[in-house]
């Protein structure tokens, strides 16, 4: 009886132990975020010996509600924090605090014999949604309009939608590839295709769009100067949220994202630095 | 020893087949709206029920009227939560929230065209606008809606036809290319190639069963998809044809394989009653030997069909991957193995679009269960 006493006492202790002296972090939520997630705590594992970070998938409102439930430290997310899970987490007495980690941006493509180099939003829209099925309608050659886009279940795919569809679906018709390199493959290839990458994947066997938010008074091209004045359209800001309460326990690490050496890793991983 | 690992491995199959139809049968039970949403209208909108796909035209701005869903002539005004700020200022909804129960309720009875969709959480209890229930995904829905969107908000569009019937017309059309090629060189390998020639031919189709499909996919994206592209002189290369040639040189290795053991078959004497008869070479191939081994050729043409029903990657690299009702084979589909295996691997757990997906393998289960039974009766025909 004092022998199965002491082992429980024992054990109990040593688990206590660990928890002190390896304050675990788990980053939870957008696929989109994870892949830097993932970096980023590679990299600063290395830096920090007993630090011990994991990051897990699942999407920003799987983060979320992990986040309400208490079994994350860090939701990340592709977008703001939405008014019902605001709620949710006032009802749950928890207070979060926001941070931008890094920007994400999407590229409209084209093939590089097609001699289109702008469009408006509002022609983008029409492309994808299938009402507008020919070049010519937008001043172009006389083509047919191949549309490329994300699989359904992608983040890709919902950012697209979000900014440049008004929030409308896809058109059936629309060619839906697996992959970014698929997409860049399909459209080197293909005269009258039309696709979107993520702005870093960008190659020469593609052309970029400039697109208009104001019905064409302005064209905003996809460069580095737009995007880091962020009046480029198609951006959005990934963000990490994290109770206060665990702010000592998250914060080194959010710091080491947002030095000079975390937004190098954002750069090279095809991110925009803050 | 031997029954316990037969017992182990029917056991694992059973199993596998139990949990592939519990996951994907409960996907009919399930709403169409996202968890923990609810829509309301205003009280005096005549509107009782709307289905998922009202739900899609109406939030696409595809319908702008309710009278075109056979109600009043007020325009559709659509409201979530993220059209708050539009209507109040942070003060009217309150610091923490408490008062945006009511005021969401109030607006939706105050706007006559207005339809909500918002989480349950932001509405009263008992909500003076009118509460919308959509019907959940029923089988009838799922297998005959034209649309397949399963992520798209606030409802999910689940038709499974597009897929079915492109799943279909590709393995379809592998089969119309494969069976002439690989009966002709079935007749070659089993009655004119001397030994030589076979000892070459016969390996070298057998290597074709071996290459992965992934392979097969790849070689298609890069080499018939363009091929295609310009033979056609299509708008774009992915269509169901790439498909289906793609799928035909995996079918041909299985179909040259088992016709021709089939045709060896073909008893010695016959042949040669036959020839002595006073037949040809080629009278006796077309008139003694292909009737003689026609169940075996068919059983060999529907286990073709079944490698193709079941391909997934090289099909989901070369068709272009869109979800409309196939009507020519020069234009993209979509198949049902394509769809698992792109969607699968981001969906979230148990959720809809997790069974649904399910759902989907139950009905690949099934026809390739079909097959494997008509090939089975096919087989025994050939014995009696």
């Amino acid at each position: 009886m004092n022998f199965i006493f002491r082992t429980i006492l024992a054990s109990l202790f040593l688990i206590s132990a660990l928890q002190v002296c390896a304050q675990k972090i788990v980053i939870k939520g957008s696929d989109s975020v994870l892949p830097l997630a993932q970096v980023q705590a590679e990299s600063y594992i290395k830096l920090h010996k007993n630090a011990n970070i994991s990051v897990v998938g699942g999407g920003s409102g799987v983060g979320i509600a992990a986040l309400i439930d208490g079994t994350t430290q860090i939701a990340m997310t592709s977008r703001p924090i939405k008014l019902d899970e605001k709620f949710k987490i006032h009802q749950a007495k928890r207070e979060v605090k926001e941070v931008v980690i890094a920007y994400d941006a999407l590229t409209v493509i084209v093939n590089p014999k097609n001699k289109i180099n702008k469009l408006t939003r509002e022609q983008i829209e029409a492309i994808f949604r299938g009402k507008i099925t020919n070049w010519k309608q937008v001043g172009g050659d006389d083509m047919q309009i191949v549309a490329y886009a994300r699989e359904t279940s992608s983040g890709t795919y919902d950012f697209f939608k979000d900014k440049l569809l008004d929030k409308k679906n896809y058109a059936a018709t629309c060619l839906n590839m697996p992959a970014t390199g698929a997409i860049i493959q399909s459209v080197s290839q293909t005269k009258g295709a039309i696709g979107y990458v993520g702005l870093a994947y960008v190659q020469n066997e593609v052309k970029t769009i400039a697109i208009s938010i104001d019905q064409g008074k302005t064209y905003i091209e996809p460069n580095e100067k737009n995007t880091k004045n962020k009046t480029y359209p198609v951006l959005r800001p990934l963000y990490f949220y994290y109770p206060i309460k665990s702010a000592a326990i998250v914060t080194p690490f959010i710091n080491y994202i947002l030095s000079p050496t975390g937004q190098q890793i954002v750069k090279k991983i095809g991110y925009i630095d803050l | 020893m031997l029954m316990m690992s037969s017992a182990v491995s029917s056991l694992t199959v059973l199993l596998i087949v139990v949990f592939l139809f519990s996951e994907g049968v409960s996907v009919f039970n399930e709403s169409p709206l996202e968890d923990d949403m609810i829509v309301l209208i205003n009280s005096s909108n005549p509107i009782n029920d709307i289905s998922a796909a009202q739900m899609k035209l109406i939030f696409d701005q595809d319908v702008v009227s309710w009278n075109e869903l056979g109600g009043k002539k007020d325009s559709i005004i659509r409201f979530t939560l993220d059209d708050v700020h539009q209507y109040f200022s942070e003060s009217e909804i309150g610091t923490n929230f408490e008062l945006l129960d009511n005021k969401i309720d109030s607006l939706v009875e105050q706007t006559p065209g207005m339809i909500a969709v918002v989480s349950t959480i932001a509405v009263p209890k008992n909500p003076k606008s009118k509460v919308i229930v959509l019907k959940n995904i029923s089988p009838t829905t799922f297998f005959t809606g034209k649309e397949w969107f399963p992520t798209t908000r606030p409802a999910v569009q689940m038709g499974a036809l597009p897929l079915i019937l492109g799943t279909l017309w590709v393995s379809l059309f592998a089969i119309i290319i494969a069976l002439p090629i690989g009966l002709a060189t079935a007749i070659y390998l089993a009655e004119v190639a001397d030994k030589r020639m076979r000892d070459i031919i016969k390996p070298a189709v057998e290597l074709l069963a071996g290459i992965p499909s992934v392979v097969y996919g790849f070689f298609g994206l890069i080499v018939i998809v363009p091929m295609i592209q310009q033979w056609f002189n299509l708008p774009v290369g992915e269509t169901g044809l790439a498909g289906s040639i793609v799928l035909a040189i995996m079918a041909l290795p299985t179909i040259i394989t088992l016709s021709e053991d089939s045709m060896r078959n073909t008893p010695r004497s016959m042949k040669e009653a036959s020839l002595a008869l006073g037949a040809t070479h080629w009278q006796t191939i077309t008139r003694v030997v292909l009737p003689n081994s026609i169940s075996g050729i068919s059983a060999a043409a529907i286990l073709g069909i079944g490698r193709a029903v079941g391909e997934t990657m090289a099909v989901l690299m070369v068709t272009g991957n869109a979800a409309v009702i196939p009507t020519t084979l020069l234009e993209p589909v979509r198949t049902i193995p394509a769809t698992i295996a792109a969607e699968l691997g981001e969906v979230p757990q148990n959720g809809v679009h997790f069974k649904a997906l399910f759902a989907l393998g139950c009905i690949l289960f099934i026809i390739t269960l079909i097959i494997n039974v008509w090939v089975d009766y096919k087989s025994r025909a050939n014995k009696s």
